[in-house]
């Protein structure tokens, strides 16, 4: 018997994944052939996509970009005895772009049923809550401030120390809210995660909700990712009729359930303040910190709210131990990241490797450089209110501080490339119009001072010399100046970050030549 | 709204009343089932929700996703974040203005397509991408924006 594995993750499906399967399920049965297609997760190899892997004896053999046409000539040769095919990619384990990742939170990606609990059980699933169910509250907390997680949402904050305030505060109830907002461009590792191994995230919760003391978890997914909520639903009910939500998920009387909620299409709800009124059923509107949510979060209860990777990275910290974890990265980055290759990239996909690679590494050994086959002009790291980095800092290690140290950040680990085709002066003003268009509109500086903005590149872009382009130039550096440090929270305060970043970097693109630049 | 639709709305009503913050889910319910949050369903709302009716309409105006009008047979949702903008999503955007002539946040002349801009799909490593009646598409050319327009038929979804 032939067996088949074809992703169903929303991507791989929307590039051909679901024709293809029902290709090789017709062809089949149109030649009396016995085969069994196992509808996997994602590789996260997103160049390879659709990508149908075969079971030989020596391993998991691939195909890469299958369409519907060519399953007749796929079936035509021996697939189990790895014949030749011009699709062939070999054994999808030794493709070097596999081979030198350290897939620690993605290690079932590509691999297992994302529906299937017995894959997951298979493959280590729930080892980390059965060993939480070992300990003290206080001492699972303790093995995650010992592990040196931070939040992977992108502040990078130390998740340990949230859990302790969470699990320190007193009150009746308590929360675990998952930010499954992931409203970066160029970024879909939160996705790839929820449709691919919603086991995963479940069994990181139900261990914070152990180690702080709440009964209740809520998933906050954006409307975007449809099929993403569609999964993690019907997960949550498997592992509820299993035992491993509701009225008992530790053995030792400890409740614990998770409700999904959908997002409406607001990036803003992706900061965990207007995350939370979002789930009140209110606007989005961002809240001033203090109070922390960690102490006065949803329903106004102490809650901890977590990004999808850092309570995904749980299970694996409690089964393997902190010391464990703590061997992968660099400084004070520990473990291992999700990058994500996107944009105008010729191998685009998810990278998950410790902390303390290059970005040229990133850039050119796993995504060989652009699509176009054009010069990288540059990379914009971390969203859209990362910076833009040209390749003369491509040096630098994916690393929190080092990134830092050039004015850039690392945010959720989204890497978009672009060719020297793409006008950052434009870039620029898309930035802005984008802080005005998803602003929650609470403060002054974000709200008027992004339409403003827009208005002045624009300006700047249309500058017929040189004294009025000083003039704009300087109107909008004041601009972002009051942005950075007026804002209520990052959007505002960090729109100037790609502005200023393609300004410093490509200032031929705003018409400013380089003794301009240097003034 | 007709009977039936103020039949589905008390449902609706009486299932998420009582969820805390239940306000989002019950607008999107209303809004999957009846295709848009009619007006007149807001007095109910608000009541049954225990809100003053400016607050709902102060949270349905936050939202991209909801509207208070019937939506066209066919929705388009462009791509327009920067993975997408270097790979072409722009000229995309172009080519509905020149073959359709249609632009952000506006609908065809027959009123059959209505396009809206999206800020990333997640399908970023395989971009351009799109959306078209909730269906993802990715790596999307100018080449196949044009058979996935031509294979919208005028009643169903694509
Ligand atoms: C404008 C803005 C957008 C944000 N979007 C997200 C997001 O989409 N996903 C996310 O996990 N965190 C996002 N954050 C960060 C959250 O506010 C918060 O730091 C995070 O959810 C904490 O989780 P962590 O400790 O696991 O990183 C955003 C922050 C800001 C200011
Ligand atoms: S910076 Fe912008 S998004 Fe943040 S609170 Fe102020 S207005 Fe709202
Ligand atoms: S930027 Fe277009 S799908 Fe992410």
């Amino acid at each position: 018997m032939l067996t088949l594995y074809i992703p169903m993750d929303s991507v791989a499906c929307a590039v051909g994944a679901d024709a293809v399967a029902a290709a090789f399920a017709a062809e089949a049965a149109r030649r009396n052939l016995d085969i069994d297609i196992v509808r996997t997760s994602s590789r996260g190899l997103f160049w390879l996509e659709p990508l149908v892997e075969v079971d030989t004896p020596q391993g998991r053999a691939g195909y890469r970009e299958v369409s519907p046409d060519d399953v007749a000539s796929l079936l035509d040769v021996d697939l189990v005895a790895n014949g030749d095919h011009l699709l062939s990619v070999g054994l999808v384990e030794q493709l070097p772009y596999l081979k030198t990742q350290q897939r620690l939170l993605f290690a079932r990606a590509g691999i297992t049923s994302p529906l299937s609990l017995e894959h997951y059980l298979a493959h280590g699933g729930y080892q980390g809550l059965e060993h939480a169910a070992r300990l003290s509250h206080d001492e699972i907390v303790a093995e995650v401030l010992e592990s040196g997680l931070r939040g992977r949402g992108g502040a990078a904050f130390p998740a340990g120390i949230k859990w302790r305030t969470v699990r320190q505060a007193q009150a009746e109830q308590k929360y675990v809210v998952c930010n499954a907002d992931e409203g970066d461009s160029g970024s879909f590792a939160d996705r790839m995660l929820m449709e691919g191994d919603p086991f995963l995230l479940i069994e990181g919760m139900t261990i914070a909700g152990l180690a702080v003391g709440a009964s209740r978890g809520y998933i906050y997914v954006r409307s975007e990712y449809a099929p993403a909520i569609a999964v993690l639903r019907q997960a949550i009910d498997i592992a509820r009729a299993h035992g491993y939500l509701g009225e008992d998920v530790a053995h030792g009387g400890h409740e614990f359930d998770i409700e999904v909620r959908e997002g409406a299409g607001a990036y803003i709800c992706g900061e965990e303040t207007s995350l939370l009124e979002s789930v009140e059923g209110r606007r989005g509107t961002v809240r001033a910190k203090p109070p922390l949510p960690a102490l006065h979060g949803l329903f106004g209860q102490p809650t901890l709210v977590h990004n999808v990777l850092s309570l995904a990275s749980v299970p694996l910290i409690l089964s393997r131990g902190a010391s464990w974890y703590r061997n992968f990265g660099m400084g004070r980055s520990l473990g291992t990241m999700a990058f994500q290759l996107a944009g105008n990239v010729r191998r685009g996909g998810l990278v998950e490797r410790a902390f303390g690679l290059t970005l040229r590494e990133l850039v050119f050994d796993y995504g060989g450089g652009t699509a176009s086959g054009k010069p990288v002009k540059a990379v914009q790291l971390g969203g859209p209110l990362g910076a833009w980095i040209p390749p003369s800092q491509f040096d630098t290690p994916l690393d929190y501080e080092a990134l830092a140290a050039i004015g850039a950040m690392l945010g959720h680990g989204g890497a978009v490339l672009c060719d020297d085709s793409l006008h950052l002066g434009q870039m620029a003003r898309f930035a802005m119009q984008f802080c005005a268009e998803e602003s929650c509109g609470k403060c002054t500086p974000c709200r008027i001072g992004s339409t403003r903005g827009v208005e002045v590149i624009e300006r700047l872009l249309a500058a017929p010399d040189s004294a009025e382009r000083q003039r704009q130039r300087a109107l909008l550096d004041e601009l972002c100046d009051t942005m950075q440090y007026g804002s209520l929270c990052a959007l505002g305060g960090m729109t100037p970050f790609p502005v200023q970043s393609a300004m410093r970097h490509f200032p031929a693109d705003f018409g400013l030549d380089t003794q301009e630049q240097a003034q | 709204m007709n009977a039936q639709q103020q039949e589905t709305l008390q449902q609706l009503l009486q299932q998420y009343r009582d969820l805390p913050g239940g306000l989002l889910p019950l607008l999107h319910a209303v809004q999957d089932a009846l295709g848009h949050i009619p007006a007149d369903a807001i007095p109910a709302i608000a009541r049954a929700m225990n809100q003053s009716q400016a607050e709902v309409h102060g949270v349905i105006g936050f939202y991209h996703d909801f509207r208070t009008s019937p939506p066209a047979a066919h929705s388009l949702r462009l791509c327009r974040a920067e993975a997408c903008q270097s790979m072409g999503s722009e000229a995309l955007a172009a080519q509905l203005r020149t073959q359709l002539g249609v632009d952000d946040h506006g609908h065809t002349a027959d009123g059959q397509l209505e396009l809206r801009p999206v800020y990333c799909l997640g399908a970023c490593a395989c971009a351009p991408a799109l959306q078209l009646d909730g269906q993802l598409h990715a790596r999307v050319t100018p080449e196949k924006l044009s058979a996935l327009l031509a294979s919208c038929s005028k009643e169903a979804k694509c």
